[in-house]
């Protein structure tokens, strides 16, 4: 028989799916140092409901379930939806979310391998447009908030909705800056003005830009470790950035600066974790590129001229579905072959 | 400053001033070497066996005609077996010895089936055949590559194509370059490396008459970086020669492709559709050439190769061994196996294959045996879904995309994996080796391509039958026209003759009768005559037939011809067969299909015409002289001879 070749030298799928838990661990951090431990309890819930999910699911398809479950993407996928939520979400929020983007988004679509959308937006976005002021009404950072809730406060808030009897919830909450900047600039307020407020910092979001960079330098060891490829991150902060310098240069005082865009909201969630996801996203080095300019444009648009704070959920989706389209159409050129 | 940035982009490229001249291809991987297991130890000569097996199938191509019957006495070097057809190699007795058996015995090949093969029993001295050397320089080429033919030389890469066909002038490409291809880029195999470094003078003896015989003007040896002492020794081998360099290309498998091993070293990317000579490239193997040179230089035929034995065998090392000998007498050479021992694989870890049983002799593709435990070649784990990580994309050397391949494998969806250039896919296994989910990638592309050869094998077996059918179809349309004709005129006589004082309404009926079956059998259109019709239908039929037999005569003609060409006629003239090959054959082939289809036009014209002169439709008439019906059998057995003659040319081109 020719079973050749007899060798192999890759990392299986759960070592890959490791090293992006692991890539993400500095964001944690940062993230509970901004906005305290309650985040551990949102990414513990998330992990919890897509392991139980997605070993229920398995059995219901009569799957086996060590495999599937030991290769970690349920996990990866509940981590990615939890950052994505307000950090002191309540818990079933959580759960809804999860559950979601584990059973309709992942295991009804076929599975590992299978989904044509990227499970945690598919929950993301569910939850946005299920229930949008819960999804955007965002905690201040420690630093900013009147009174800083400890772990058991934020504990007991997540899970009963209930603050300590002297905190109103507008001592905890806040307007996101690219909240911010969207309610004021319709106030025709002008940007240079708008960004003294408080909640910016100096490249972004005050303390949510430590986060930003954490993500970032989280992304450049799974770039590192050829776990994602450069093409996507690349692409997708360059357009980004471009996109805004234009808008930028030609109306400064209506637009915010290039530097604003990429260290606010989700930009390098989406652009080393969001996006790089290789079963919704395209497989050519072309494809990667058009597919992550695709997602910063759509993105750069819904943020300035949509309905929502922030669009990273709905550009990916939207470019999710055009994969087939940009992989069709994207093949390089095979050795010995000229260029059709 | 234009040097300055130069030498920047090669600083980014990761090229060296040594390699600058590499031109890489893309993906590759680089899985461990494993080669200094079996290179500690010189080669070795291996004794001679107890009983050699030989097997037909040694070579690509058609099997050899066996020449020795059993109870033959035959000497070392003796033709056992001759080249039959264009794509074939002989086999020469390894020893001296009596043929005890031509039977089937299991041979090495994947499939584990048995196979024809000549057993010899050495007598033990060993006594070689009268050798006739050549002195090649002054011998005619055409007669140097007729004798080669008789050689049994094939590539010992492991390809083993019949060495005779790739030197032999075509007369349509000038090959200009020689290419040496040393890279030996599979793990674990050593032969060609230990063989450099022992025997580089007579390696590149050997490419000096390669080059002469293609008319090459320069030769390249492409070597990897990790064999050193094989390098230096063909450097100085090739010191004193003009036109001739050593470039050593990075250590990636599988450079030793010959398409990448020809773009690494000249930068030349041969078109999918062509092959090298098109280009003007010819690639050889460097133990191929050895025996090339022995064979003219000693007149010694291939009888024996290198093969690297190791793995989990006791001392792993290089033996030269002879054709047939079984693999056990080469394992305890190498001082047998290591307990854990599971199977053989011959070939690379990348490309080869396990060997069905142990009971099988050493063939001319053997270049590697790898003893094989569990430990050494671990067994896959389970697949688990592809995630599109694309990581075989980015290593696959034709830049392909296996994930698409794959998916389209595994849904048979066979069109779009032939879109996707299913067949430029050249199994190396770069794929599989990187692939995280561990799947069978290679195997599923083996599987869709077997499933689309045989389906267009399918498809032609199938138009040809529907074609037959129409035919037939015709045919019976025809002889019930022709009943109906016959039972008319019988109708109309006997009436004559017996019913004179019926009347005439009864006539009337009956000729109405037969004029409607005539009518709905020949054609809608109504026949303003039926004589008319007749006429016309056998002016046509002869029309036709005269079309078909210019045709067939066209046909028969160029068939003769590439009969001629096909013929094997090794006389020391060698005008008419060694010119031809088979892409000239192909081309006849295209020549004869096209007369065919000339006739039927030719044909449709006849019929046309016949028509229009007898104011018809065309549909099927058919004259009832027996004379022009069997001039018109006779020329569909011809037709249908051309046919054949075709298909089979057809068949044969592609082999």
């Amino acid at each position: 028989m020719n079973r050749s070749p007899y060798i192999t030298d890759a990392p299986a799928v759960s070592i890959i799916m490791l090293k992006v838990l692991l890539a993400l661990v500095p964001g944690i951090f940062a993230y509970v140092w901004i906005y305290g431990g309650g985040i551990l309890v949102t990414i513990a819930l998330a992990t919890l409901t897509a392991l139980i999910s997605e070993a229920a699911l398995l059995k219901l398809r009569q799957r086996p379930i060590r495999p599937y479950l030991s290769d970690l993407s349920a996990v990866v996928t509940a981590w990615l939806l939890a950052l994505a939520l307000p950090p002191l979400a309540p818990w079933w929020l959580v759960v809804v979310g999860t559950l979601f983007a584990i059973v309709i988004a992942k295991q009804l679509y076929g599975g590992l391998g299978y989904n044509p959308f990227n499970p945690a937006m598919v929950g993301y976005a569910v939850l946005l447009i299920s229930f949008p002021i819960i999804m955007t009404k965002w905690p201040a950072p420690l630093i900013l908030a009147q009174t800083p809730l400890g772990f058991m406060d934020q504990l007991h808030f997540i899970f009963s909705n209930t603050l300590p009897t002297d905190v109103k919830i507008d001592a905890v909450t806040s307007a996101t800056p690219l909240d911010y900047l969207k309610t004021q600039l319709m106030l025709k307020h002008e940007v240079s003005g708008i960004t003294q407020a408080p909640i910016f910092g100096v490249w972004g979001a005050k303390g949510g830009e430590f986060v930003t960079a954490a993500y970032l330098l989280g992304g450049l060891y799974l770039i590192q470790q050829r776990i994602i490829s450069w093409h996507l991150p690349t692409a997708f902060l360059a357009t980004l950035a471009a996109m805004s310098l234009v808008f930028y240069t030609v109306n400064p005082a209506h637009f915010a600066n290039p530097l604003f865009h990429l260290m606010s909201g989700a930009s390098m969630l989406c652009a080393f974790f969001i996006i790089t996801d290789p079963i919704s996203g395209p497989t050519t080095p072309r494809g990667k590129l058009y597919f992550a300019a695709g997602v910063a444009v759509l993105t750069y648009l819904i943020r300035v001229y949509g309905g929502y704070p922030d669009g990273v959920a709905f550009a990916v989706l939207l470019m999710n579905m055009c994969v087939p389209l940009i992989d069709a159409h994207t093949q390089p050129r095979v050795f010995g072959h000229t260029k059709n | 400053m234009n040097s300055i940035i130069q030498f920047a982009s090669k600083l980014l490229r990761g090229q060296t001033a040594e390699s600058s001249e590499v031109h890489k291809f893309h993906g590759g991987v680089h899985p461990e070497g494993h080669k200094q297991l079996s290179t500690s130890l010189p080669i070795a000569k291996l004794a001679i066996p107890q009983k050699l097996v030989l097997p037909l199938r040694q070579h690509v191509g058609y099997i050899p005609k066996v020449k020795v019957q059993v109870g033959d006495h035959v000497l070392k070097g003796q033709m056992l077996a001759e080249a039959e057809g264009t794509v074939s190699a002989a086999i020469h007795a390894p020893t001296s010895g009596t043929v005890t058996a031509i039977s089937e015995a299991i041979i090495p090949h994947p499939s584990g089936l048995p196979d024809m093969c000549i057993t010899l029993t050495p007598d033990g001295k060993d006594e070689w055949t009268t050798l006739r050397p050549t002195d090649w320089r002054n011998t005619n080429k055409k007669e140097l590559v007729a004798s080669l033919r008789a050689s049994g030389i094939v590539g010992l890469g492991g390809a083993t194509f019949p060495t005779h066909i790739k030197v032999r002038a075509d007369g349509k490409s000038q090959v200009h370059t020689l290419i040496l291809n040393a890279a030996e880029c599979e793990p674990y195999i050593t032969c060609d490396d230990m063989l450099m470094r022992e025997r580089a003078d007579e390696i590149v003896k050997g490419m000096e008459i390669v080059k002469f015989l293609l008319g090459a003007e320069n030769c390249i040896v492409g070597i990897e970086d990790n064999k050193p002492e094989a390098t230096a020794a063909m450097t100085e081998a090739c010191k004193a020669l003009p036109d001739t360099s050593v470039k050593v290309v990075p250590t990636l498998y599988p450079s030793g492709d010959a398409r990448r091993l020809i773009h690494l070293v000249s930068g030349v990317e041969i078109p999918h559709d062509k092959r090298s000579t098109d280009v003007g490239i010819q690639v050889f193997n460097v133990a191929t050439v050895l025996a090339i040179y022995r064979y003219f230089a000693f007149g010694e035929p291939s009888i024996d190769r290198i093969v690297t034995i190791t793995g989990s065998v006791n001392s792993p090392q290089n033996f030269k061994v002879l054709f047939g000998t079984p693999l056990q007498t080469l394992i305890d050479a190498a001082g047998g196996v290591q307990s854990g021992t599971t199977h053989f694989i011959m070939g690379g870890p990348m490309m080869g294959f396990d060997l069905p049983t142990i009971d099988v002799p050493i063939t001319k593709a053997a270049n590697c045996i790898i003893a094989a435990t569990p430990n050494l070649f671990a067994p896959p784990p389970p697949a688990m879904p592809c995630i599109r990580c694309a990581r075989c994309a980015d290593a696959c050397p034709v830049n392909l995309q296996p994930q698409e391949l794959y998916w389209f494998s595994k849904s048979d969806n066979f069109e779009k994996a032939r879109d996707y250039n299913l067949f430029d896919c050249i199994e190396c296994g770069c794929c599989t080796y990187v692939c995280p989910s561990n799947i069978p990638l290679v195997q599923y592309y083996r599987y869709a391509k077997s499933e689309i050869i045989a389906a267009d094998k399918a498809k032609e077996a199938a138009d040809l039958a529907r074609e037959r059918n129409e035919f037939r179809l015709a045919r019976i349309e025809r002889e019930k026209l022709e009943r109906a004709q016959k039972h008319a005129e019988r109708a109309a006589s006997s009436k004559t003759e017996t019913a004179k004082t019926e009347s005439t309404k009864v006539d009337a009926t009956k000729a109405e009768e037969v004029k409607a079956i005539s009518a709905t059998t020949e054609s809608e259109k109504p026949a303003s005559s039926t004589d008319d019709a007749k006429k016309a239908a056998i002016a046509a039929a002869i029309e036709r037939a005269k079309a078909l037999k210019a045709a067939a005569a066209q046909a028969g003609e160029s068939q003769k011809k590439s009969d001629a060409a096909t013929a094997d006629t090794p006389d020391a003239s060698g005008k008419s067969a060694q010119t031809e090959d088979e892409q000239a054959k192909a081309e006849q082939a295209k020549k004869d299909k096209q007369a065919l289809i000339a006739a039927a036009i030719e044909r449709a014209k006849a019929q046309k015409l016949a028509a229009a002169q007898a104011g018809i439709a065309p549909k099927n008439v058919e004259d009832a002289s027996p004379a022009v019906k069997a001039e018109i059998s006779e020329i569909d057995a011809i037709r249908e001879k051309a046919k054949q003659a075709v298909k089979a040319q057809d068949s044969d081109s592609e082999a």
